[in-house]
């Protein structure tokens, strides 16, 4: 007991950490938020586009979408920081890990808002040009509206679970909550920054895990 | 063109490093069928368990889902892997990876056999209990099969997660096949191998990764 209390509640050696784990969960912080931020809206963009119907430029889409949302995080991530100079753009791990997963996320919401429109029944659309209304007015004020509706709870899971990998940035050295506990933890030869570490995570992601699990209760029973 | 090709395509490397390539694919297969049916068992025990609704007991495995759900799972991993030496129990980098990757998968897949068992009519239960059926008996023969059903888009969906979580492997200095393509990127000073290692995990993923799309794209019209 006393070990586990010197190893990873210490704390002389969590005090110590705590201003360089606090910069690095405001980086985690910042890169998660315009993960969520970029990664929806291009998401929403690219699956408007698709509704443009146009055939290359569909075909492209799928193919981006594929790609990403079938490469594993880790491997997008450091295919961009090591492997893109080779062809030019060198990035900072900061651009990387937000290219990156924002990518990642883009292709899984394009995909989740693309469901959600083709899931309407067709009928919206007749009725609407029936009524006069134009496509692109159809698709604004009528059908988007109850899309998003849809694709709520399945995007706030995924974006949830996306922005948590901003931890993997620490493989391209990204100073964020993680990769500052260890570099502590190495100087120190104690695993208690880690404990902080994981404090941090929990007190961002935790509140954000229970708000999913409403958000989920509510948009499955409030039809 | 001829620039990205030597870059990204040299056949010359990636005869040089191929074996190191196979040696981290069989890793990386590893690491999924050992994880895989761990991380099912454990969520399905989760969910079985909550089933019993013992109100204390179910608090405390909604605890443990929500917080492991919360846990970035490379964190997990450093926790485990450089944490635990301190009290004495040092994991080899297999263990910790696939420990890390089961704990927090775990929490996933009990949130969806949860669900899925929630969303079998209580009535079932009674019907089967009134008709002399063991509890265990009611919960695996009657209640499991409906639910699994239910859920079976989100459980494709995780599982999918899971193999493309193995990578994080490559931050404990296992060689599966993301980490072997960075030795052999270093080998050759080229980018080949990461390349290939991208294409490896596209051409092993894209399957399963276009089933689970049908799957989600069905259960969202069910609704």
């Amino acid at each position: 007991m006393e070990r586990i209390v010197e190893y990873y509640f210490n704390a002389e050696v969590i005090a110590g950490a705590f201003p360089q784990v606090l910069a690095g969960f405001r980086t985690t912080v910042i890169v998660s938020l315009l993960i969520i931020f970029c990664g929806t809206l291009f998401g929403l963009l690219l699956a408007l586009l698709r509704c443009a119907n146009l055939r290359p430029v569909n075909f492209i889409i799928t193919a981006y979408v594929d790609v990403l949302r079938t490469l594993p995080q880790l491997v997008v991530i450091v295919f961009i920081y090591f492997g893109l100079p080779y062809l030019g753009p060198t990035l900072s791990p900061f651009a990387t890990t937000v290219l990156a997963l924002g990518m990642v996320l883009s292709a899984f919401s394009t995909e989740i808002f693309w469901s959600a429109i083709m899931a309407l029944p067709r009928g919206q659309w007749d009725a609407a040009s029936a009524l006069g209304f134009s496509r692109l007015r159809t698709l604004v004020t009528i059908i988007l509206p109850q899309a998003i509706r849809l694709a709520i709870p399945l995007l706030t899971n995924r974006a949830i679970s996306i922005s948590k990998g901003t931890a993997l940035g620490t493989a391209v050295s990204l100073p964020e909550t993680l990769g500052q506990a260890q570099s502590v933890m190495a100087l120190v030869a104690n695993p208690s920054p880690l404990t902080l570490a994981a404090a941090f995570y929990l007190t961002f992601f935790l509140p954000l895990v229970i708000a999913s699990r409403w958000i989920e209760y509510r948009y499955s029973t409030g039809r | 063109m001829q620039d990205f090709l030597d870059n990204f395509a040299n056949w010359e490397s990636l005869l040089r490093v191929y074996p190191l390539l196979l040696q981290g694919l069989i890793y990386t297969v590893w690491l999924a069928v050992v994880a895989l049916p761990l991380g099912i068992l454990a969520g399905l025990a989760i969910a079985v368990l909550y089933s019993f609704k013992n109100r204390w007991v179910n608090i405390a495995l909604l605890i443990y889902i929500d917080l492991f759900r919360s846990f970035p799972v490379v964190v997990l991993l450093i926790l485990i892997f450089y944490g635990m030496p301190f009290l004495g129990l040092t994991l080899g980098s297999f263990t910790a990876a696939v420990l890390a990757i089961v704990l927090n998968n775990s929490g996933y897949y009990g949130e969806i056999f949860r669900a899925g068992i929630l969303s079998v009519p209580h009535g079932q239960t009674e019907a089967a209990r009134a008709l002399g059926f063991k509890p265990l008996h009611v919960v695996f023969s009657i209640v499991l099969p409906q639910a699994i059903r239910n859920v079976l888009a989100p459980l494709a969906s995780n599982s999918l997660e899971l193999v493309k979580a193995t990578p994080i492997a490559a931050l404990v200095a296992l060689p599966e096949l993301l980490r072997s393509a960075r030795v052999a990127q270093e080998q050759t000073y080229n980018p080949t191998p990461l390349m290939a290692a991208a294409v490896i995990f596209f051409v092993i993923l894209y399957p399963f990764a276009r089933w689970v799309a049908r799957l989600e794209r069905q259960a969202l019209k069910a609704r």
